[in-house]
């Protein structure tokens, strides 16, 4: 008599099952991980000195890095869209639509994406490889909570820091869309900004402010949670600075397009 | 009915030298009699990680003021045994009271207090890398002596950097330092908060017997000064041998032996030499 095959054979089934179980695991430990540092953000003796170091850290020595993306995102879209206008006769638009390219989508995005490469993995692999070498137990027994002291001071600066950035990259990419005007053209930077500004209402550029304190957030927590999540051994601190570059830019994608689409609700 | 009985008889009989067994101190320990308080008491202990048993059933006591060693070889459970003692790991099964506070019923602040008395020597120094020798010292000082005047601060790692006879490295980076120096600071930062318990997880690991011996004569001289009850976790007999009252082994993560150094050093046991040879 033959027996009737099962559905999924015993090894598939386990396999789905412990990788949902993994899956779930991991939830419960980013909602645990979240959780915590909500507690620790709004609990006493507020870790100041720290908190100023990683505003340096993430914002003054980001500096150069944006300076140089956001004269180059303005620069190039100026140069990429002048022979679109100019055909249609429409050169005179170039301020205004670079502007508001750049105010609402461009430089958030791109300088969010920049800063999960650059904030989100040293987070991931500094936290990493403090938890590698055993300085986050440390710290815990000697009665020092590592979420307070580490997290949360980064989390915070991360997203105070991070839409400052973009209102600086937002600034010097108008100033390279002027040098990209000037390279084909011939206009004043006075006349450049006036005319973008005429374009600018505060619907293009309050959504953008806040969308970027989420990038922010997104890029601190997704940092310090695959760091501080680390395993032990050497190997996972790059796991811990890869991974987190991979999520946080997905992540700011994925907040980016739920924050058109409620911004196109307004 | 007289089988029966004489059976119950034996039973009851066997049951009672079973018990007083249990209430005997081990061979070596120098139990409640000696009039020592416990430090550290650990009943019954079990730790898991997914299919393998790291600690199977651990009991034992540390007395006020002793040193003691806990030997095993890698993967024993040696430092399991010690992360579950400050709760850096949450045991399975069994009890830990330290300074009569039970451990696993405590809550995160109550710890906090509670580790605050304990010392914990990592294996790897675990000095925080951006901060310098100075501010390593100073961080659980901040945190753990608040009332602590700057001046106050500063002579108290003084204090302990002379103990250690490092004070030249007050302002260097703990990449500046060698391995040994860095155990050495990392047992200044230890100190610095006048531990009751100490915590020593492989002191000695990584060093050259020079160095090694440093450590050692500075475990006893920690005890002599700040009158602390240490844990000693080590598979270097030369730091076991130098430093401790009494002796523990671990194997397949439970106690195999317990006793003074004359006890081990004398035993005919196969596992016992291996270690003592």
């Amino acid at each position: 008599m033959m027996m009737k095959q099962p559905l999924l054979p015993g090894g598939k089934l386990s396999g789905i099952s412990s990788a949902l179980t993994r899956v779930f695991c991991e939830i419960a430990d980013v909602l645990l991980f979240l959780s915590g540092v909500i507690k620790e953000t709004f609990s006493r003796d507020f870790e100041f000195r720290e908190f100023l170091q990683q505003c340096f850290q993430i914002g003054y020595k980001s500096l150069p890095l944006i300076s140089i993306t956001g004269i180059i995102m303005g620069l190039v879209l100026t140069i990429q869209s002048r022979p679109a206008l100019v055909s249609f006769g429409a050169v005179a638009m170039l301020p205004g639509m670079v502007a508001i390219s750049l105010i609402r989508e461009i430089a958030p995005v791109i300088t969010a994406l920049l800063c999960a490469g650059k904030i989100g993995s040293g987070m991931g692999a500094e936290l990493g490889s403090m938890k590698v070498t055993e300085q986050i137990d440390a710290m815990e027994v000697s009665a020092t909570n590592p979420l307070k002291f580490l997290v949360v001071p980064r989390v915070l600066a991360a997203t105070l820091m991070i839409p400052l950035l973009i209102l600086y990259a937002d600034a010097l990419g108008i100033v390279g869309s002027w040098v990209g005007a000037n390279i084909k053209g011939d206009i004043t930077f006075v006349l450049f900004f006036s005319q973008a500004f005429a374009q600018i209402t505060f619907m293009d550029f309050i959504p953008a402010v806040v969308k970027s304190f989420f990038f922010g957030a997104v890029i601190g927590l997704v940092g310090c949670y695959k760091g501080y999540t680390a395993g032990r051994g050497t190997e996972s601190v790059g796991i811990a600075a890869n991974s987190a570059v991979v999520i946080s830019s997905a992540l700011v994608i994925i907040v980016d397009m739920i924050a058109v689409q409620i911004t196109d609700l307004l | 009915m007289a089988a029966m009985g004489k059976l119950l008889q034996d039973g009851f009989k066997g049951l009672r030298q079973m018990m007083a067994l249990g209430t005997q101190p081990a061979q070596g320990d120098p139990g409640p009699a000696s009039g020592r308080k416990t430090a550290i008491a650990i009943s019954g202990l079990r730790k898991r990680f997914g299919n393998q048993e790291v600690l199977t059933d651990v009991s034992f006591n540390l007395y006020e003021g002793e040193n003691l060693a806990i030997l095993g070889k890698s993967g024993s459970g040696k430092s399991v045994l010690i992360q579950c003692i400050v709760r850096l790991l949450d045991p399975d099964a069994g009890t830990i009271t330290v300074l009569g506070e039970n451990v696993g019923a405590l809550r995160r602040n109550a710890l906090g207090e509670l580790r605050k008395k304990i010392g914990f020597l990592f294996q790897s120094g675990a000095l925080y890398d951006s901060m310098t020798v100075r501010e390593n010292l100073e961080f659980p000082l901040r945190r753990i002596k608040r009332n602590l005047t700057q001046e106050q601060r500063d002579e108290k790692i003084r204090e302990v950097l002379d103990h250690v006879g490092l004070y030249e490295a007050l302002d260097k980076m703990p990449s500046q330092l060698s391995g040994g120096m860095r155990k050495r600071i990392s047992l200044a930062r230890t100190i610095v908060v006048d531990p009751v318990i100490m915590l020593y997880d492989e002191p000695t690991t990584g060093l050259d017997p020079v160095t090694s011996d440093e450590i050692s004569m500075l475990i006893n001289n920690v005890r002599e000064k700040y009158k602390t009850s240490s844990i000693i976790i080590t598979h270097d007999i030369a730091c076991a041998r130098a430093t401790a009252d009494r002796l523990i082994m671990l194997l397949d993560g439970a106690v195999y032996r317990e006793g003074n150094l004359e006890m081990f050093e004398n035993s005919t046991d196969a596992a016992i030499k291996s270690f003592f040879k």
